[in-house]
């Protein structure tokens, strides 16, 4: 029977395996306790003690998605039977759908500035980076700290001067300046993170198509490009995350036009308070996208979250 | 003459080799694909920064565009050194710091631990550990809210179940003493994975044959720990703490969603102080100030440690 020193007894194993199975189980209440609280009705959702068994409803979704308004008894009364699921619930509190909420109007904002902003900065990041991987650039090392120390910047600092520059040039509450914005401050990683991706791909691959009669930019395109495909995904969806979750930028240089979605989730605001059924309905429809993210980005999280720093 | 000369060259010339010289040279390609780049930082973060130190030495306010703007010389500067409220929002700042550093490295370097003991499913866990982190730090302030409020809140009914306190007895966020360490408890429970991934990677990059030539030499099992593992793992872990501290002196969409620098200003961490004088009190040059006054601070900070880090590594 081989014996290794490193591997643990099973004993061990057992007990490890336990301990953080535990710590996973606690770790994720708050994200079930947002999941199940989408699918309560407010008074379940407020209710002593806390409801872990209730009947689930889609009140939350619908309050979401409607703005709506109380009218009186005999006005209810007097309308035609309601049409659909979305409008019988909401008669049940007595009151009418008026319209639709601003929710699906935010979310296509986080998506428009989110793949704009991560289409400029991959596209930008790829050609700094290979440049930076391959070619002799003088005081490049200074030059890339440079990049890198922009993100250092507290976000409100600078917010002071783009607020005011951006209010000059026309740019506040704008998708192009937002999109503008979210790009600057991505590009750093995306330019640190594909930097290393390209380091990995031998030279020689592009050396042998040079000597084959393609120009550089050929070698470039047709030879590095699909080897780095890999890193070139998971540096978009790195990016991709961060606009989706930015805030700062977002709740201080926006209001209407260009707001995404996280400085408007926290405003639903319902009768007599929050409608935490629709926040937390609001909170798993744009938390669900970065968990799926996560999962497919599992094998190169390391690498993203410290510029490439540490490689697994 | 020479004109044909170089016509004659070129029609010898094969036609792969004549579309290499017509092609950029590797130095032109270098400066197109960097420039951009360069331009857009220089753009959107330098230039403001630039302006930023402009704007701290004048008395500017942005929601009075029309007043004459007046060069105050360093009187900003000097405001800030007698500013109790700078110095409370220092406080809250390193307070905040702190223990978050400390409760991450030690749940997330014992988590590590743990799961390099290899179980099986190892991995399927860890992706599961690793969630809150990546999600948006201000939806996820918003809603813990409701987990702790007072009387109907997740957080507070479990507390008082564990201890037999009655659950509306206690506000996590509206209590001066409670509101500092709510905060904490949050950023730990965000960003534990984070030291955890790092120090998982440090300590999977130490090789088997360190461990066996220890057991060979009989070294127990606690010696191979404090002489193998934790120094190897350091370095890792000292790189965690600098992201996690320069995170955190950033540190302003979780807390102002979670408490918005209340009760009072007791959670009111340096970039939210920073926010309310340039957004809420329009004091456009002395924000301005205190930015480049913050900045310098985590560049300088962050300088001093990488050094340290670095004479780490050599070890």
């Amino acid at each position: 029977m081989s014996y290794s020193v490193t591997e643990s007894s099973k004993r061990q194993k057992w007990v490890a395996g336990a301990l953080v199975i535990l710590y996973a189980v606690i770790t994720l209440v708050p994200l079930g306790w947002i999941m199940i609280t989408g699918f309560k009705t407010p008074p379940d959702s407020i209710s002593y003690p806390p409801k872990v068994l209730f009947e689930p409803s889609l009140e939350g979704y619908v309050n979401l998605f409607t703005t709506r308004t109380r009218v009186s008894k005999e006005t209810l009364e007097s309308l035609p039977p309601p049409d659909n699921f979305a409008e019988e619930i909401v008669r049940n509190r007595d009151m009418v759908i008026a319209g639709p909420s601003k929710f699906g109007q935010r979310f296509m904002i986080s998506v428009i500035i989110g793949f704009g902003s991560t289409f400029l900065s991959v596209f930008l990041g790829t050609l700094a980076a290979y440049a930076f991987s391959r070619f002799k650039i003088p005081l490049a090392d200074d030059l890339l700290f440079f990049i890198l120390s922009t993100r250092m910047m507290p976000p409100i600092a600078v917010a002071i001067p783009i607020f005011l520059m951006y209010r000059n040039l026309g740019l506040s509450d704008t998708h192009l300046g937002m999109i503008l914005l979210y790009t600057a401050v991505n590009i750093s990683l995306a330019v640190w993170l594909l930097k290393g991706f390209i380091d990995e791909i031998p030279r020689e691959y592009e050396d042998a198509a040079l000597i084959d009669g393609y120009t550089r930019f050929q070698a470039f395109y047709k030879v590095v490009l699909p080897q780095a495909a890999t890193g070139i995904a998971s540096t978009a969806i790195f990016c991709l995350i961060f606009s989706w979750n930015e805030y700062a930028f977002a709740v201080l240089l926006t209001s209407g036009t260009a707001q995404t979605a996280p400085p408007f989730i926290p405003t639903i605001i319902g009768v007599g308070g929050l409608d935490w059924p629709a926040v937390a309905a609001g909170a798993t429809l744009f938390l669900i996208p970065v968990m799926i993210f996560t999962i497919m980005l599992r094998k190169h999280l390391l690498r993203g979250i410290t510029f490439g720093a540490v490689r697994k | 003459m020479s004109e044909k000369t170089v016509d004659r060259v070129a029609g010898a010339t094969p036609v792969r080799i004549a579309r290499k010289i017509r092609g950029l040279s590797d130095r032109a390609i270098a400066w197109i694909f960097v420039g951009p780049t360069i331009f857009l930082l220089l753009a959107i973060n330098i230039f403001p920064l630039i302006w930023t130190v402009n704007l701290s030495f004048t008395n500017f306010k942005a929601n009075r565009i029309n007043r004459a703007v007046e060069y105050v010389g360093t009187r900003n500067y000097e405001r800030i050194l007698n500013d109790p409220d700078v110095w409370l929002s220092m406080q809250a700042t390193a307070h905040f710091l702190f223990w978050t550093i400390f409760f991450q490295v030690l749940i997330g370097f014992t988590l590590a631990w743990l799961i390099n003991k290899k179980f099986r499913g190892n991995d399927l866990w860890t992706t599961i550990i690793v969630l809150p982190m990546m999600l948006p730090p201000a939806v996820v302030g918003n809603f813990w809210t409701f987990l702790y409020q007072p009387q109907i809140g997740l957080f507070n009914y479990v507390v008082a179940f564990l201890t037999g306190r009655d659950p509306s007895s206690f506000e996590m966020l509206g209590s001066v003493d409670l509101a500092p360490w709510s905060i904490v408890i949050v950023d730990t429970w965000m960003w534990t994975p984070f030291v955890m991934l790092i120090c998982l990677a440090g300590m999977r990059s130490i090789p088997d044959y360190i461990y066996e030539a220890a057991e060979i030499d009989r070294a127990s099992k606690l010696r191979q720990f404090f002489t193998i593992t934790v120094p190897m793992v350091l370095p890792f872990l000292m790189l965690a703490v600098l992201f996690r501290g320069i995170e955190n002196f950033k540190m302003f969409d979780l807390v102002v969603q979670l408490t918005g620098g209340g009760p009072g200003s007791t959670t009111e961490l340096a970039s939210i102080h920073l926010k309310r004088e340039a957004f809420e009190k329009w004091r456009t040059g002395y924000s301005s100030a205190i930015a480049i006054v913050l900045f310098v601070t985590v560049f300088g900070l962050a300088s001093i440690y990488v050094k340290a880090l670095n004479k780490v590594k050599e070890r």
